[in-house]
């Protein structure tokens, strides 16, 4: 029992610190907006962050936790930057406040997000890796080009939008960042979120075991396009027009790196990540101009191949096992063991059950060897004499 | 009918580069996504050598073996390394090249597009249709290209060992085959070939810009999936078949625009139908 109460304190305090080191920085950062201490271009690169966190969580639960390869997040985005912005644009003639056409616009984009979720979902049932890898892609690139070429969406010009006051639009996305990580943490410690993790490492076991794999596939993709469209409305209302190019193989590929770059399947990775993602293409993008843009892209790029050839590499293992950042993590918080027990390698051989089976096993064991080999020390001892 | 042949010209280039991502796929198992870049670099060889020398056919041979040289530096540098990774972690670095490719081409030559001037072919009169030569060009040359591929694949010792690697890698090595060497020529033929793909879509196309390779690449990779992806006829088929579509569908003024949602539709449909392509090859899944 002190092993599971271990283990609860371990889970309490290890699950809610990323909540509260967001809601610490967000207060921060909305005390100093209240008083004017904050810049501009800060507060756009905090609402940019809280989207692409939504972004990063919302594709590592297909990528991390199904275990499909997914192209073309930047769809999802895109389908619920432009019909939830297009609400937004009537409901704005009828409601008032800002906040509340906000909220339902991402309620709307989340929901026609999800429609499209389902759709992407179907072909997901029959087809595996590359292949629905390249469905994905296809489905990004034909949502782009429905999107420019449809006239009630402003067509090639974009989609102009009333763009949320910069001052409280981070506030609203760090809010929903929340909600998100809140939503996904759940889901995946629950009972859908283990069966999710089982399809994932062996899926004709899983399905052996009595997991319905068609609804956890689906679930999953709804519940990520769902985010995903979500962040498109965020992204709507940070700026104008909403453009079909924006959400481009490119963006979902960008989405993608972070999600690897965090780690498979780590949230509180993708959250680090994408923020350092974000803020890394922001500086760049600020000091280099011109043809030196490419310098970006090319530092970006860089950074992408050596990191993945670092993790993976069997040249670099002696270096990653020396320094690995776990172990670091173990070094400083050895003195909560036992408790340090990671959620996905919980040992659950040492939790205690009902039968005490090591004891029983044990008696038997002790019982059955011992006589014989008594005896025939005995036997031994009486030939010697 | 000059649109049917047009659509074929189209098709041989998507055939080609889609060549290219199947072999490699076929053997190492991997999308190589810089695949589409590499008709980039071939595109900036041809250029550098029409301004420096003004031969075209120096031109050719020099971006082929430009091309041929970084399909083997990108194979030993970034994708070595990880032969026993995860297929994601590959995926990831080959979009990282992708990326590295374009900002060099970038950085180098600027992000405008630039003309390429190659010698023109005019047109030709057939039957009184008058037909592009370039086209034509593209057309036999492709064909020709194709057709040796196929007979490299499957009749020579080389093309034998690769057909092994694809099979079995671990067999093959038993065999006596040497895995790396035969995997570096398959990225060496596959980016040669992309090389070829650049200078026809050069012809079609006389402009280059650092995300030459994006568009025709991914639709290239497209035609790969549908035709099967790791079968070589299946390639062909399916960048012929992608190319006659675009062709046609941008000749309907109603569709022309939707062509790219069009075509990708049809990948969709396809995959629904036959889940492992037209040719593809279909594997058993042992628990």
């Amino acid at each position: 029992m002190e092993y599971i109460k271990n283990i609860k304190k371990s889970y309490k305090l290890k699950y809610n610190i990323t909540y509260y080191i967001i809601i610490a920085i967000v207060a921060v950062m909305s005390v100093m907006s209240l008083t004017g201490d904050l810049k501009r271009s800060t507060m756009g690169l905090l609402a940019r962050i809280a989207y692409s966190i939504i972004m990063a969580l919302s594709l590592n639960l297909v990528v991390g936790f199904l275990g499909e390869l997914s192209l073309g997040h930047g769809g999802f985005m895109c389908v619920g930057a432009y019909i939830g912005c297009f609400c937004a644009n009537y409901l704005h003639n009828v409601i008032g406040s800002p906040l509340l056409v906000l909220i339902i616009a991402m309620v709307i984009g989340g929901i026609s997000a999800a429609f499209f979720g389902f759709i992407i979902g179907l072909p997901a049932l029959r087809l595996k890796g590359d292949y629905l890898a390249i469905v994905t892609l296809a489905f990004g690139e034909i949502v782009r080009n429905i999107f420019k070429n449809l006239p009630w969406f402003g067509g090639a010009m974009g989609l102009s939008t009333v763009t949320y006051s910069s001052n409280s639009l981070f506030i609203v996305g760090f809010v929903v960042v929340l909600l998100v990580l809140f939503l996904s943490q759940n889901l995946i410690r629950s009972k859908h979120g283990r069966a999710v993790t089982a399809i994932r490492d062996n899926e004709i076991a899983a399905k052996a075991m009595g997991i319905n794999v068609t609804f956890y596939k689906l679930l999953i993709f709804v519940i990520s396009a769902a985010f995903a469209g979500v962040a498109g409305v965020i992204y709507g209302h940070f700026t104008t027009p909403v453009m079909y190019s924006f959400f481009s193989y490119n963006y979902s590929i960008e989405v993608l790196v972070m999600v690897v770059l965090g780690g498979m399947a780590s949230l509180n990775g993708s959250i680090i990540a994408a923020t350092l993602i974000t803020v890394v293409n922001f500086l760049l993008q600020d000091n280099l101009s011109g043809d030196l843009a490419a310098l970006r892209l090319l530092i970006y790029a860089l950074i992408l191949i050596v990191v993945v050839l670092f993790n993976n590499s069997p040249a670099f293992k002696p270096i990653r096992e020396k320094y690995s950042f776990h172990k670091l993590l173990e070094k400083l918080s050895s003195h909560r063991k036992p408790g340090t027990v990671t959620d996905d390698k919980a040992d659950w051989n040492k939790i205690e059950s009902k039968i005490p089976m090591d004891e029983v096993l044990s008696v038997d064991f002790r019982t059955e060897e011992a006589t014989p080999a008594s005896d025939f020390t005995e036997k031994e001892d009486n030939d010697n004499g | 009918m000059n649109i049917i042949l047009d659509g074929l010209g189209l098709g041989a280039i998507y055939a080609l580069i889609a060549l290219g991502y199947t072999m490699v796929y076929g053997i190492a198992k991997l999308l190589n996504f810089a695949h589409g870049d590499i008709i980039m670099v071939g595109a900036y060889a041809i250029l550098t050598m029409l301004n420096m020398t003004g031969n075209p056919w120096l031109a050719v041979i020099v971006s082929v073996v430009v091309c041929t040289a970084a399909g083997i530096i990108i194979e030993r540098f970034a994708y070595r390394p990880l032969r026993s990774a995860s297929p994601l972690a590959v995926l990831i670095t080959a979009i990282g090249v992708s990326y590295f490719l374009q900002s060099l081409a970038q950085l180098i030559f600027g992000a405008k597009s630039r003309p390429v001037t190659l010698p023109a072919l005019g047109n030709i009169t057939i039957f009184g249709a008058s037909f592009s030569v370039a086209t034509i060009v593209t057309l036999v040359v492709g064909a020709i290209i194709m057709a040796a591929l196929t007979l490299f694949v499957n009749f020579t010792r080389t093309g034998r060992a690769m057909q092994a690697v694809s099979e079995d890698k671990g067999a093959a090595q038993l065999m006596g085959i040497n895995v790396n060497r035969i995997i570096m020529i398959t990225f060496a033929i596959g980016s040669a070939l992309a090389a070829f793909a650049s200078l026809f879509y050069l012809m079609q196309i006389p402009a280059t810009s650092p995300t030459l390779g994006s568009m025709p690449g991914i639709k290239a990779f497209t035609a790969a999936v549908i035709g099967g992806i790791g079968s070589i006829p299946g390639a062909m088929i399916g960048g012929v078949l992608l190319g006659l579509i675009e062709k046609i569908c941008l000749s309907i003024p109603v569709l022309s625009a939707y062509t790219t949602a069009i075509e990708f539709g049809l990948l969709i449909l396809i995959l629904l139908v036959k889940p492992i392509g037209l040719l593809g090859k279909k594997r058993r899944v042992k628990v």
